[in-house]
């Protein structure tokens, strides 16, 4: 692609390499952006962020908040005439702005956070003590109180985690991808 | 038939009811179902959008458990099985990245297991006649959609699995459970997932969404196959109360097999399922 910047070029690449998509084949036929149900909420469509990284938008798409509002439910890849698969450019743009410093939706990351430190201890997620942790940091105390209490009531929220018996393994398994 | 299970997470905390239901459902259809000896969580969404390599090496530990166990690996969560699914797609396609997840998590992966979703285990090795034959008490007079959600068909060159835009495993098993199932445009969407906690307001209004479409084509109840799916759809609907519970498939096959358990699942919902059921005669 021709690029203005060798800085654009970068992007660009880095993206599709650790993507591992052909973004470059992208011709905005759109039919991402129809079968998605996050663009509602979202600021950009899925085929805008893909064209941005084609410019090598670098600071426009990791500061969107379109990248952690995709829910991954892969229908814009499963659609794609030209096999890109969106929703893995859009995991490896999260991570990419989490390395960059520039996360605009901070608490979904600290949810995705707090869920992996509970699955770093006990090998399992334990639901109910990672929604505290949540909720304690994310400052959003009171939502949901009364789902949680019936929850709670119904015995659909254990208070002791179930741990498993290779920590030690996941321990090493997170030593070992976490850089 | 024998499988290996990996129930995950939710299982045992907000989705009892869908391990209580599987478990007790596929018992009484002939399929034993062995748990995975100490699986670990499948990293589900914080992985996969934190850390690609940890994505594929926590769900590949699951893979090394299968295989030592020796048979196919059932799991009744869409989300669980979205990402071993995946792990063992990567295991199997690329070389590259297997020698890494075979140092990282300290095993060689042979490809002989295969991983399949609870309700594609169903379908291919019960059986929808064979389920049909079981029945005791038809549910006859409940009409439903079948919500399959994102992740049991997609990605279809992953999942290789029924009809990415219109699957009709789940309509069959409960046509063949004696309900009518309504067709909708919806069956695939997504309800949100994950962004429940964080982004409430997405949440929802996807699901608002869904109850509405449902409604609008006189369906008395969802039917799902997954505790993500099935706990958005009760707990962030606009009004709560007793309309349009949400099941989970399992549970309809245990009512229709007349199985003893069904009001315990049943008084785990947030959105009160008895109402319906007894207006229709098919619970006290």
């Amino acid at each position: 692609m021709g690029f203005i910047d060798a800085e654009k070029r970068k992007f660009f690449n880095e993206v599709r390499e650790k993507s591992g998509q052909p973004i470059e084949l992208c011709y905005q036929c759109q039919k991402c952006a129809s079968g998605c149900i996050a663009t509602g909420y979202a600021d950009f469509y899925p085929n805008e962020i893909i064209r941005l990284v084609q410019l090598g938008q670098k600071e426009r798409v990791l500061n969107s908040s379109s990248i952690w509002i995709c829910s991954s439910c892969e229908t814009c890849g499963a659609r794609c005439p030209n096999g890109i698969n969106t929703a893995e450019v859009m995991d490896a743009l999260k991570e990419m702005a989490i390395a960059a410093g520039m996360v605009k939706e901070k608490n979904i990351n600290l949810f995705h956070n707090t869920f992996l430190n509970s699955v770093r201890s006990h090998g399992r997620v334990h639901e109910t003590s990672m929604m505290v942790i949540y909720k304690i940091k994310s400052g959003d105390l009171f939502s949901d109180m009364d789902v949680g209490l019936e929850m709670f009531r119904k015995g659909k929220m254990p208070v002791l985690p179930h741990r498993i018996k290779a920590r030690g393994k996941i321990k090493d398994i997170f030593s070992k991808t976490t850089h | 038939m024998k499988l290996s299970y990996f129930p995950g997470c939710s299982l045992g905390s907000t989705a009892k009811e869908y391990d209580m239901s599987a478990r007790a459902a596929c018992q009484a259809l002939g399929m034993e179902l062995v748990e995975l000896k100490d699986w670990v969580c499948c990293g589900a969404t914080s992985a996969h959008s934190t850390n690609h390599l940890l994505s594929v090496a926590l769900p590949s530990r699951n893979v090394a458990l299968a295989q030592e166990a020796g048979m196919d690996l059932a799991i009744p969560c869409s989300a669980c099985y979205s990402r071993v699914k995946k792990a063992d797609y990567v295991l199997r396609n690329n070389d590259d990245l297997r020698k890494e997840i075979e140092g990282v998590v300290d095993f060689k992966y042979n490809g002989k297991v295969n991983v399949v979703s609870l309700l594609e285990a169903l379908v291919s090795q019960v059986g929808v006649e064979a389920i049909a034959n079981k029945v005791q008490k038809p549910l006859k007079g409940l009409k439903v959609v079948c919500f399959y959600g994102c992740l049991l068909v997609r990605p279809p060159e992953v999942t290789n699995f029924d009809n990415t835009e219109n699957p009709m495993s789940m309509d069959k098993i409960v046509k063949a459970l004696g309900a009518e199932t309504i067709q909708w445009s919806y069956k695939t969407d997504c309800c949100g997932a994950n962004l429940g906690l964080t982004s409430t307001k997405v949440v929802q209004g996807m699901v608002n969404r869904l109850i509405e479409a449902a409604k609008e084509v006189e369906a008395m109840a969802i039917v799902t196959a997954c505790p993500l799916c099935q706990s958005n759809l009760e707990m962030r609907r606009k009004e709560k109360g007793t309309d349009l519970p949400a099941f989970f498939f399992t549970e309809l096959i245990g009512l229709a097999l007349g199985l003893p358990d069904t009001k315990k699942w049943f008084n785990l919902h947030l959105i009160n399922p008895n109402p319906l059921l007894q207006s229709l005669s098919l619970a006290d």
